[in-house]
């Protein structure tokens, strides 16, 4: 027999150059094809056409001081952002007392920190609870007072960017574990809890949000045993949370149904418990499944809460209908409502960044 | 109870699908130590009958008892027989977003209750056993099916079980990986452990396992040593069924 011939691997070797850089990319991208090329000038005609005007109305012939007389003779040539420049503290807090609205300031200033620390998987630690109740005891305080000499603000009188923060984070907080609660029982192999959840998430998602804030708000109460009260906003956080829920469930149930029978089995086999299982083997990986939709949830939750002003509640939304009340400035409300679609969407965006970064990192496990 | 009782027994077992009739009348007794291959066509019941042993699957008639726990619907009981047998999937069923350690400590650790330091030198000690240590922080993702199936084959190891079933272990594999998790089955094989190894793997039945059990429609057709259910079948059943998969 002759010797076998040996296997010698052939060194591998970079790319070709041709397929990088920077006008092999616009040349790919922009003009790969000739529907491709007709669509990049087109829009590039578009921009050219509109954006010169716009900018022209946004920011060269704009007033930026809050000054009435300019607005007027500038009859909405050029945006007149005196209205924000003027108003700005009432779209930001509401009707809170004017005197006192450093507290809201603070309070939103802590959450908002609380947030950024969560977000920094380094900090993914036991004491981030405790950093949480702080922030939010905080908050409670700072915004209500009664006590450490503040003066007391019913919450009826809270509004704008605080009260829009706190109610995303209590409807996303609260909702989220119930959601999840709400899912297992769905797919649960006990019928009668299957039912209820079943039922539960039906129902409420059978009916619009603004019901269930009318039903908080006005029905509620009537339900309540004589003399006793819940506080306007509770019943309205509540209801926003048992809103946000079945949706949450529905969420989550897409996660758990996506992982394969065998990941049960296998932790079934090892003798782990039904809820040990969930915990560690199951939950686990649905939720990073379902880190898009969860988003989802967070920036509808997020917007959604505008739907407040129908009881008498004044979110940022709100608050800039209060301050378009003044008839002087009524006319600029194009102004107002880009001032604070600015706020939703910077928050929006750098919420939904965040997610991305967040599920790819969750999901480095997949990744080989 | 005495160490020459079988450690598992099977008797009059029957579990049906819907309408479906897939496991018929079967008794099978299992001794301590003993190497049982189970064979046959695809769709005759064997992995069913395997996965009835630690209740993957409930059977509707007849007794199972694992080393003297009867499996019924008590919780507990099927608790305590899990923990005492250990099962390998077709599909290795790691859990992926866990590392190789991790996936080791799991169960030592929240269902023995072992502490962490201790969990993780009985895991350690199950990868060197499976020739796997040095992978111990990657994530199944990052490593071959031949390495994913012995990590489950230590995983389960990791509870210290009586029984270990094999549910078609290698047939989701390259088959350049096919050895290796068949040399670490020979060595667990070595070793003294009760085995039920559903398998397509005829090598392996006739040097290792102490007795062959044939089942075709969900019924078992005949039992013998590997010597003796190779050379001499004395069903027609089974010999058609080695001479295609024999060759």
């Amino acid at each position: 027999m002759t010797a076998p011939i040996p296997f010698v691997p052939l060194p591998a070797r970079a790319p070709p150059r041709a397929a990088s850089g920077l006008l092999a990319w616009v040349r790919r991208h922009l003009f790969g094809s000739p529907g491709n090329a007709l669509t990049t000038l087109a829009l590039a005609g578009l921009a050219a056409y509109a954006l010169p005007p716009a900018l022209r109305w946004l920011v060269g012939s704009a007033v930026w001081h809050p000054d009435y007389a300019a607005c007027r003779a500038l009859d909405h040539a050029g945006a007149c952002w005196g209205f924000v420049a003027e108003k700005w503290r009432l779209i930001l807090f509401g009707r809170y007392p004017f005197a006192e609205q450093w507290r809201p300031l603070a309070a939103t200033a802590i959450v908002v920190a609380a947030l950024v620390v969560t977000a920094i998987p380094a900090c993914w630690r036991r004491w981030l609870g405790g950093v949480w109740v702080l922030a939010l005891a905080s908050f409670f305080v700072l915004m209500s007072g009664g006590i450490l000499g503040l003066a007391r603000v019913d919450t009826g009188l809270w509004g704008g960017l605080p009260l829009t923060v706190l109610l995303t984070l209590v409807g996303m907080g609260a909702s989220i574990p119930i959601g999840i609660l709400l899912a297992l029982a769905r797919r649960s192999e006990l019928p009668l809890l299957r039912a209820l959840a079943t039922l539960y998430i039906e129902l409420v998602r059978g009916v619009p949000l603004i019901t269930v804030l009318f039903t908080a708000s006005f029905v509620f109460p009537l339900l309540l045993p004589q003399g006793m009260r819940v506080d306007v906003l509770t019943r309205i956080a509540l209801g926003i949370v048992l809103f946000q829920a079945a949706y949450m469930a529905e969420v989550v149930r897409g996660g758990l149904q996506a992982l394969p029978k065998g990941q049960y089995e296998a932790a079934a086999a090892l003798g782990l418990s039904w809820w040990r299982t969930q915990q560690k083997v199951i939950l686990p990986q649905a939720l990073t499944l379902v880190i898009p939709g969860f988003v989802n949830s967070l920036l509808s939750t997020f917007m959604d809460t505008s739907l407040v002003t129908v009881v008498s509640m004044y979110d940022l939304t709100g608050a800039l209908r209060l301050a378009l009340g003044d008839a002087q400035w009524r006319s600029f409300f194009l102004e107002g409502y880009l001032f604070i679609a600015l706020i939703y969407f910077a928050c929006c965006f750098a919420m939904s960044r965040y997610s991305h970064w967040l599920e790819h990192r969750l999901n480095r496990w997949t990744r080989r | 109870m005495p160490e020459s009782d079988p450690i598992i027994r099977l008797a009059g077992v029957n579990k049906w699908f819907g309408h479906f009739h897939v496991l018929k009348d079967i008794d099978l007794e299992v001794a301590r130590g003993e190497r049982i291959v189970i064979a046959g066509p695809s769709g005759s019941g064997k992995s069913t009958l395997i996965r009835c042993i630690n209740r993957l699957e409930e059977h509707q008639e007849g007794t199972i008892v694992v080393d003297g726990v009867t499996l019924t619907d008590d919780v507990k009981a099927i608790e305590k027989i899990r923990r005492e047998v250990g099962m390998v999937f077709q599909q290795f069923n790691l859990f992926p977003h866990l590392t190789v350690l991790e996936n080791l400590l799991l169960a030592p650790h929240w269902v023995l209750g072992l502490p962490r330091a201790e969990a993780e030198e009985r895991a350690l000690q199950q990868l060197t056993r499976v020739h796997i240590a040095e992978q111990a922080h990657k994530y199944p993702g990052q490593i071959s099916g031949g390495q994913q199936q012995r990590v489950a084959i230590a995983r389960a190891m990791c509870m210290r079980p009586r029984v270990m079933l094999f549910d078609e272990p290698t047939s989701a594999l390259d088959p350049e990986m096919v050895k290796e998790v068949l040399d670490v089955m020979i060595e667990l094989a070595g070793g003294g452990m009760t085995m039920l190894v559903v398998t397509h793997e005829m090598g392996f039945a006739k040097s290792v396992a102490d007795r062959v059990v044939f089942m075709d429609q969900g019924q078992i057709v005949e039992q013998a040593p590997p010597e003796e259910f190779f050379a001499h079948a004395r069903h027609e059943r089974s010999r058609a069924f080695l001479s295609k998969i024999l060759g």
